[in-house]
Order: C-alpha cells, then sequence, then structure tokens
C-alpha cells in the first residue's frame, strides 16, 4: 500500500506537533498541518492496534464516554482506543427523554467535571451540544458527533483510509452521495477534504441537499451517473428510513434507483475508485449489497482505521508532556 | 404633585410636528406644560432646571412589543422589572404581549394588568389581549369587552395564527371595535423544526433553517386580508428584503397597514450566531446582511413604521443549551434607544426617522395621547447624550433575565433622564 512519504520516526513517541488544543470539536478547528499531524499520528498507531499491544501513553487517564445518542460501533471504537493506550474507560449510558435533554447535557458535565476524568468522548444529538458541555468542564472534550454539525473522528478515518490506499488527498476526486442535509459525516469529510485541498462533490437529490451546500464543496450533483464521473472515491452515506417515507424521498425504492450505488452507477466512477460508508448500512437503500461486500469497498478498513485514529486523537489530547519531551 | 422641571438648552425633536430646534421645554405636574425656543428668561422660581446642553429631548419611547413574566414566570420578568428596565433605556410606555400565563384573554384578566401595573411599575403599561382564546388560533376572544377593559390591540405574541378563515373573521370583526390586530407572520409548516436563517452559515452549522418563504407567504396573505377587510393591521414583525418589497406594495394601497421591525433584526444579522450563541436564537431569525440593508432601507422610507425592542426575557436554564432546544428571544428595554443610534451613528437614517418610529408612529397606530411633545400634552419625555459612549455590561441589566444580544457591546448614546406623567423616574448617575 502506498504510503505519503517515507516517515523516519515511525513510533507513536516521534516527533509529532505539540497538538495546540484543548479539545476536538471540529474538523472546522485544524489547520492542513494539523490534519496531515493527526494522520500521521493515526497511521503510527495502526501497528500498535494490528499486534493488540497496549502502550502506557494513557496510564492513569480516566476516559468517560458519554453517549447521548446510541452508538454501538463509535463507542466500541472509542472504547478499544482508549484501552489500547492504558486508559481507564468508562461508559455512561444516558437515557433521555427528547423533551429533557439538554437540561440533562449542562447537568451531567458539572456531574461529570466533578469526578475529575481525563477526557469525555461526547455524542449528541443536538449541533452544538458538545461545544457547549466543552465550556463546563475543564477535561479534553472528543466530539463523536453531535446533530448534523461535526464527526471529527469520522473524517479522519476517512482521510486515513483513502490516504493508504491512494498515498495522497491533494487532488482526488471525492464524491459523497446521499442524504447531505442531515449528515455530519458529510460535513466533517468537506472540511477535511477541502483543508486538504481534494475536490469535493456533494450528490443527492434537491431535498437532500441543503441550502448554501455549494460553499462547502467544490461542485453540486443531482445526477449520481455525472457526479461519479472520474471520481478516485465514492462516499456513501445512510439514509434515515423515516426520510424516505414521502417527506422529503417518496420511496426507498425510488431513491434506490436514482441514488442506490450498484454496479452500473459505479461503472462511471474510475476503475480503482474506492467505495466507502460510515455505517451501519442499508444493504438496498443506498447501496447493493454486492458493492458493499465488493472488491472496490474498503468499508471494514475504515472500522479499523477509526481505531487508530481514536488512538491518536486521545494521545495527542491527553499526552501531551510526550509531545514536549 | 411633582415639581415642575424646566429642562433647558436641550435640542428638542418631536417627530410628529417635525420639530428640530434648541430650546426649553417646563413640565408642571403631568403635562408639559410650555415650549420655548432658544434661551428662557426666568421661568417659575420653584421649578427644577435642568441644562440639557448637548443633549436631545425627546418624546418618550413606545416599545409596542414587550413580553414580560408576568403572571406566570415572575422570575423571568415582572411589569416592574420590565419598568425598571424601560425607564432606563427611555421607554415610557410597553404594551405587553398577551402569551403570558395564563393568556390574557379576558377582559378581568387585562384590567388585572393594567391595575397591577398601576400599582407596581413606573411606566406606563398598556395591555394587549390575545386573538384568540389561549392563542389557541381558533375561537376569537371578546374584542368589545376586552377594548373596554383597556387593550390596546390584539395579537397573539410569539404565535401566528395559521387558519387563514380565523385570521379573517378577526380581521372583520376587529373592524367593528376599530381596534389593531398586530400578527406576527410565520407559516408554522415551513418554519417546522427551524432554529435560524436557512442558508449557508446554518447548513455549515449544522442546524436546521427558517426559509425566508415561512414569513414572506403568510404576511402575503394577512395583506390582502387587510385590504379586503380594511383592518387595521400591524405586521409584527418582519425580517426579510421581500417582506419590505410585500409592505411596500399594500402599503401604497391602504392606510390602515403598518409594519414593524425588531432592532435585533436592524441591528444584527444570521453571522452573529456565531458558535452556537443562543441569545441570538430570535423570532423572526437573524437574516442575511441583504435583508438587514434592506430593513433599513425600508426604515428609512417609510415602508417599516416601528421599531420594537421585543424584549423578551429567558432565565439562563431555558438559554444555556444546545442552540436547537434553547428558548427563542432576547431583552431589549434598556438598549433599545442606544441600539437605535447605531443606525444614525452609521449614516444611514437621521434622528428624527429612527425616533419617529419609537414615538410618534406607534401612537399613532394604537391612537394613544402620547408619543409628541406639545403644550398640553402628557409629559412622557427622554432626555439622552446622543454620544455618550458606554459598554453593556451584565452586571447593570435592569431586567430579571440576561438574555441580551448586546452583551459587551460598546454604545454611543445613553438615557439620562426618564419622565413619565411628569415624575422623574430614571435618572443616569453620570448625569445627576
Amino acid at each position: 500500500m502506498a504510503r505519503r512519504q517515507p516517515d523516519p520516526s515511525d513510533s507513536p513517541k516521534g516527533s509529532f506537533l505539540p497538538f495546540r488544543h484543548r479539545h476536538l470539536l471540529g474538523i472546522a478547528q485544524l489547520n492542513q498541518q494539523e490534519i496531515i499531524d493527526l494522520l500521521d499520528r493515526a497511521e503510527a498507531m495502526i501497528p500498535i492496534s494490528r499486534q493488540r499491544k497496549t502502550l502506557p501513553n494513557l496510564a492513569g487517564k480516566t476516559q468517560i464516554n458519554l453517549f447521548f445518542e446510541n452508538s454501538t460501533r463509535t463507542q466500541a471504537s472509542f472504547e478499544i482506543a482508549g484501552k489500547r493506550l492504558g486508559a481507564t474507560v468508562m461508559n455512561m449510558a444516558v437515557r433521555t427523554s427528547s423533551v429533557a435533554k439538554g437540561e440533562t447535557l449542562v447537568d451531567t458535565a458539572a456531574t461529570l467535571n466533578a469526578m475529575q476524568p481525563d477526557a469525555i468522548v461526547v455524542r449528541h444529538g443536538s449541533s452544538g451540544a458538545v461545544e457547549l458541555l466543552s465550556q463546563k468542564v475543564e477535561c479534553a472534550v472528543l466530539n463523536a458527533g453531535d446533530g448534523a454539525h461535526e464527526h471529527p473522528t469520522q473524517a479522519l478515518l476517512d482521510a486515513l483510509t483513502i490516504r493508504r490506499h491512494k498515498g495522497r488527498l491533494n487532488g482526488l476526486t471525492v464524491a459523497i452521495c446521499g442524504d447531505i442535509a442531515n449528515s455530519r459525516v458529510a460535513r466533517s469529510n468537506l472540511i477535511l477534504l477541502g483543508a486538504m485541498r481534494a475536490r469535493t462533490r456533494v450528490i443527492a437529490p434537491k431535498s437532500l441537499l441543503p441550502r448554501g451546500v455549494d460553499q462547502m464543496a467544490s461542485e453540486v450533483f443531482t445526477d449520481m451517473r455525472k457526479g461519479l464521473e472520474g471520481a478516485d472515491v465514492v462516499m456513501m452515506l445512510r439514509l434515515q428510513n423515516e426520510r424516505a417515507s414521502g417527506k422529503l424521498i417518496p420511496s426507498v425504492r425510488e431513491y434506490y434507483k436514482f441514488y442506490g450505488l450498484d454496479a452500473e452507477k459505479l461503472s462511471h466512477a474510475n476503475a480503482d475508485a474506492l467505495v466507502m460508508h460510515p455505517g451501519p448500512m442499508n444493504r438496498g437503500v443506498e447501496i447493493d449489497p454486492a458493492i458493499a461486500d465488493g472488491p472496490q469497498s474498503v468499508i471494514t478498513q475504515q472500522v479499523e482505521m477509526g481505531v487508530a485514529v481514536r488512538m491518536a486523537v486521545l494521545d495527542a489530547l491527553l499526552n501531551k508532556d510526550a509531545d514536549d519531551a | 404633585m411633582h415639581k415642575p422641571i424646566l429642562i433647558e438648552n436641550a435640542r428638542i425633536i418631536d417627530p410628529a410636528s417635525n420639530t428640530d430646534m434648541r430650546g426649553a421645554v417646563l413640565i408642571e405636574n403631568d403635562r408639559i406644560a410650555d415650549i420655548t425656543q432658544g434661551a428662557v428668561d426666568g421661568g417659575p422660581d420653584a421649578a427644577r432646571r435642568i441644562d440639557a446642553k448637548g443633549m436631545v429631548l425627546a418624546p418618550g419611547l413606545i416599545d409596542m412589543r414587550v413580553f414580560t413574566g408576568e403572571p406566570g414566570h415572575e422570575y423571568r420578568e415582572t411589569l416592574q422589572s420590565a419598568g425598571r428596565a424601560a425607564a432606563a433605556g427611555g421607554v415610557t410606555s410597553i404594551v405587553v404581549m398577551p402569551d403570558t400565563q395564563p393568556v390574557i384573554d379576558d377582559g378581568a384578566l387585562v384590567e388585572f394588568i393594567a391595575r397591577h401595573a398601576e400599582a407596581t411599575t413606573c411606566v406606563n403599561v398598556l395591555p394587549s389581549a390575545s386573538i384568540t382564546k389561549g392563542t389557541g388560533g381558533q375561537d376569537l376572544t371578546e374584542f368589545g369587552l376586552l377594548r373596554e377593559a383597556g387593550a390596546v390591540c390584539f395579537t397573539e405574541g410569539r404565535s401566528s395564527i395559521q387558519s387563514t378563515a380565523v385570521l379573517r373573521a378577526a380581521m372583520i370583526y376587529a373592524n367593528n371595535f376599530d381596534v389593531p390586530i398586530v400578527h406576527l407572520p410565520a407559516e408554522a409548516s415551513l418554519v417546522s423544526d427551524g432554529v435560524m436563517n436557512a442558508g449557508a452559515l446554518a447548513t455549515f452549522r449544522g442546524l436546521k433553517g427558517i426559509p425566508t418563504e415561512a414569513e414572506t407567504i403568510p404576511l402575503d396573505r394577512d395583506l390582502q386580508l387587510a385590504l379586503m377587510t380594511g383592518a387595521r393591521y400591524h405586521a409584527a414583525q418582519i425580517s426579510t428584503a421581500r417582506s419590505a418589497e410585500l409592505a411596500k406594495f399594500y402599503k401604497r394601497r391602504s392606510n390602515a397597514i403598518s409594519v414593524g421591525a425588531s432592532i435585533n433584526n436592524l441591528c444584527l444579522n444570521e453571522n452573529d450566531v456565531g458558535s452556537y450563541r443562543t441569545f441570538f436564537k430570535l423570532s423572526p431569525p437573524l437574516r442575511s446582511e441583504d435583508d438587514r440593508l434592506a430593513l433599513v432601507d425600508a426604515l428609512k422610507r417609510g415602508v417599516v413604521d416601528v421599531i420594537h425592542s421585543d424584549h423578551d426575557p429567558q432565565d439562563t436554564e431555558v438559554k444555556r443549551q444546545p442552540f436547537a432546544d434553547a428558548a427563542v428571544g432576547a431583552i431589549g428595554l434598556e438598549t433599545l434607544l442606544a441600539a437605535a443610534l447605531r443606525l444614525v451613528h452609521s449614516g444611514d437614517l437621521d434622528l428624527t426617522t429612527v425616533l419617529r418610529a419609537m414615538t410618534s408612529r406607534p401612537a399613532e397606530i394604537l391612537g394613544l395621547d402620547a408619543g409628541r411633545i406639545a403644550k398640553g400634552a402628557p409629559a412622557d419625555l427622554c432626555l439622552f447624550d446622543p454620544d455618550y459612549p458606554w459598554l453593556v455590561e451584565e452586571a447593570t441589566i435592569r431586567s430579571r433575565s440576561r438574555n441580551t444580544t448586546f452583551e459587551n457591546a460598546r454604545m454611543s448614546g445613553k438615557v439620562m433622564m426618564t419622565i413619565v406623567g411628569g415624575k422623574t423616574v430614571f435618572e443616569e448617575d453620570a448625569f445627576a
């Protein structure tokens, strides 16, 4: 697999930039150099993760996973990442009624802060909620997805997956297809890929394209075949079933016909195009199962990169002494 | 009876009579006893003489859109605390909105507000009543009885009537009693779960947008109904350039139509929402800079008649929330004039135009004996230094709630003295 550049210090204790942020709330807070640095850090974590080794980097530190929305995958990924670095990881199951969820947020923040954790990993259904929580605590806060705003570790793991296959991000054509309007994954990816000077395209029916999306993506398409023309990467997004019941999309079968990724549509992209999906997939809704499991798919690799990226981010945020040394 | 007050050497601006002159005003009891151009010889010996050199003496401001927490949410704001905030802002009359708990939809409740305000509040409190029972948007309230009880206008406050038939019936019936219908045009199905102006900024922040057509479509409907029924109609708050165009079109065809805009929509835009700052979550939402400029221009041309503070106290509990979950609204009484003066200092508007929108125009729309400086008129006055520099600080806010859109804002222009019915209800420390 092509590497970005030969890296003399391929160990996690290599020379990385000191991470100047207290929290990771979104890709928008990072500049290009910081993105590259986090990807390099993640690259160095892959062998550790593969050998199922545990590093002592975060020994004695406490990481709390606070998920206001259910996400078995992301939560497990953060948990494994923390444990591989030696942190004590605690999962807080937050049961919320939709009415009282904001109240719980600030209250919970104060309560958790009193427990003196070193990091809180938060997922919340409201855009900006993680930033609000970060203002109420003294420890590092990692955004594991807030509303339709950002999901920074997803964008980083996607970028790492692409970079490992293509050797670069700069100049690649990346098509993001599906429910752009409601997707934090799309936003974080557009910001990251834009910062890395990739060519970004969004493909969706007009009812799933938010206003002003042309200011976030290089090109906007409603015709999937045209949008996939010359693409190096095809990122599919999950379509929530409730959106395909007549409000925004008349039916699943109509959506699949025009926006589901099948072999014919994929043939419009470059022959070596990667197929990606942040999961969980709706097979037969946004993607043909044969494509999801096909030779161009890197979907399971994305999951693997997720652990490495989260290890890198936790290490960057919590192990700052090592950077100084 | 209060001691007579003689305010001299002031720049007297009375938009109702297009007066802008140097002179003096003598206040005796609760009325304006005399107005003199230039210097005064003598004057009553017993009078308190105030040298207002460098200051503007204007009619006390009339704020047509004020929410308090009384009755029902007194911890947010009482009539008394709203009155103190108003006095500090040069506002001498406030129209209080009916969507309290309970909703002001019965004559006895209007009388309660009036009576309670009389006993506790230092400015004139003008109760409004709801258009429909419980602001439910269905059944009309007793306009006649409510009018007799003292309601100055009928409005749903924060709510908007969705049924065109109900609104039409309200306008037709309001004609019987010659009362103004004040209505916020907002199409609920388009506002939906939107929380800020629809556009690139909302998209970037991952927030649901409120499209401009959520306002322009019901506004067009309201204005058509006003034209057909001949009702006195006041569009409570417009926020978009297209709304201003619509208002201009219909206002040419009817004198009974008037339009208001919030000081927030005139001074701020969607960029002020910044990083999920919930104090800037408003209804209507802050729009684009183009929309804001169109509103300022509409104010200049008289298409927008009235500036409202849209004072809406909300406590920390409901504001310290993720943006989508946070309460809507901002306080505005204390900063109304200072914020409006920004539009003067920027060179966009002249002082008389800005003051007219907060004095004589609201008085005309509501049919009040107020909002002017004339011999024999009620002595409701506002004396301000148009250039006095100050900083809006949370700690000094008089409202019970602190949700201001102007926190830490630098202002030029401050109210030095406010007089209601001949009585001094506010005097700036620096001045006294």
